[in-house]
């Protein structure tokens, strides 16, 4: 199950392990995106704050973590094709190894709401 | 609040995602960048740069008015010719870069850009010589539709006499008829492709623009409306300038390598002393991204730990799959290993001459 936040990432937990991808509105509103660059495994990232970037022809977006936690894997497939990001809504961009749990995300239906 | 070109409805009917560009409501793209980039690269593409602006000299004085004006000689021009230059400032850098076109040896139309269109018209009265000139602003009256790529022939010749098309590159026609309606076509643009800049007044730009998309379904010609997302990556590519980036007020001329366009050996012209007198420092250099990311504008360059200059645009190419970068660069360094401070990561770049893309049929 997908929660998703403020800032249009998603999250989704999977044997302990937090993956992180952008919500399809994300996707829609950036374009086609043409490159990621990826987080670096073992960095410390924090709930709300900045954990890598992602372009799209015409502009650069900041992608949140939501969850504080270490980095603990990167979705390598993304380096040659970032398109994935726009074409696929299960494209992860990194695994966190959460220290505290997620808080303040919605669900689907919440984030649905909150779009408008 | 943006003003709206005569073609805004059409704009939003055909699902444009709208953004102000020099105080207008524009398409920033419609289907997506890259595919209209590859639209015009493959077979065409329809913007609307209605934007841009247009200014009349008339006059027996109208062309020496202008060869003071312009860094270019204007001077030799045939009717129904173009030409590319720079309006210079009296420190040698650009007020703004602009194309002429002569109707006849006494009527000179001007475009210029839309950002710089009120204080272009504010220098140019400013500084018009004496003599027989009269200069009129008409932008506000003119609508620009631009038709690019390698099939944009073939959709003109569905709605246009052949004699009517100009058939050599900066060339224009004017008064001639499409589809029943009388505009002006000039054989220039701004991506790298062969194709036309189509004039007309804003009370029939929406029928033209009906024509043209009509005309493009006729020919089988998958003909695409393009935004400015496009006709910047276009423009990229080919290695074409933009005013406030690749050219301003402080950038001398002589340091943005348009050199074709400044004869400095002319007769007495608006900036010619700072002009001579100057001795380039820095230059324009292309780059491509060796590895991944992109370089925008504004980034600082770097060989090794010295600042050598900054990016002035920078983009994803879609015809090369990387990233290219028009540079400000100091001469010495241009063909050094260089790099690129991308919001504190350090991205290595390869310099490349201009232009990054050349179309097909004019390699050699």
């Amino acid at each position: 199950m997908k929660k998703y936040s403020e800032t249009h990432e998603w999250l989704e937990i999977k044997d302990g392990v937090a993956y992180v991808g952008i919500s399809r509105h994300a996707a829609q509103e950036l374009g086609e995106i043409v490159f990621v660059q990826l987080p670096e495994t073992g960095a410390a990232v924090s709930a709300g704050q900045p954990a890598c970037e992602i372009e799209s022809v015409k502009a650069v977006a900041e992608v949140n973590s939501p969850v504080d936690g270490t980095v603990t894997a990167v979705n390598t497939a993304l380096e040659d094709a970032p398109e994935l990001l726009s074409e696929d809504g299960d494209a992860w961009i990194f695994a966190v190894e959460p220290s505290s749990a997620a808080a303040g995300l919605m669900t689907e239906e919440e984030y649905k709401e909150f779009l408008g | 609040m943006a003003k709206k070109t005569a073609l805004y409805d059409k704009h939003i009917a055909l699902g444009g995602k709208m953004v102000e560009f020099a105080g207008y409501a524009l398409p920033v793209q419609y289907v997506g960048i890259i595919e209209e980039h590859r639209a015009v690269r493959n077979a065409a593409g329809l913007f609307d740069v209605s934007h841009m602006g247009e200014f009349l000299f008339k006059g027996k004085d109208a062309e020496r008015a202008l060869n003071f004006l312009l860094t270019n000689d204007i001077r030799g021009m045939r009717d129904g010719q173009g030409r590319y230059s720079i309006m210079p400032n009296e420190s040698g850098g650009a007020v703004d870069d602009v194309i002429v076109g002569r109707e006849s040896a006494e009527k000179f139309w001007v475009v210029v850009n839309a950002a710089n269109r009120e204080k272009d018209a504010a220098w140019v009265r400013a500084h018009l010589p004496e003599g027989d000139v009269a200069f009129f602003d008409l932008s506000d009256d003119i609508a620009q539709l631009a038709l690019q790529g390698p099939q944009s022939e073939t959709v003109l010749r569905r709605v246009m006499k052949e004699k009517d098309i100009p058939a050599k590159y900066y060339t224009f026609a004017r008064d001639v008829q499409l589809g029943g309606h009388t505009v002006t076509v000039a054989r220039t643009g701004y991506t790298g492709e062969d194709g036309f800049e189509v004039y007309c007044l804003n009370a029939i730009a929406g029928k033209v623009y009906d024509i043209i998309e009509r005309a493009a379904r006729e020919a089988g010609v998958e003909m695409l409306p393009c935004g400015l997302g496009a006709r910047d990556t276009l423009r990229l590519e080919a290695g074409m300038p933009l005013y406030g980036h690749e050219l301003a007020e402080d950038i001398p001329v002589d340091e943005t390598g348009l050199g074709f366009a400044v004869k400095r050996g002319k007769e007495d012209f608006v900036g010619k002393a700072a002009i001579v007198a100057h001795t380039p420092e820095f230059c324009r250099v292309g780059a491509r991204v060796r590895d991944r990311g992109i370089v925008r504008e504004h980034c600082d360059i770097y060989c090794g730990n010295e600042l050598v200059g900054q990016s002035t645009s920078g983009t994803f190419s879609p015809t090369l799959g990387c990233g290219i970068a028009m540079l400000r660069v100091r001469r010495d360094f241009a063909d050094r290993s260089l790099e690129a401070d991308v919001r504190g990561r350090r991205v290595a770049l390869a310099t490349v001459p201009l232009p990054f893309y050349t179309r097909p049929d004019k390699e050699k």
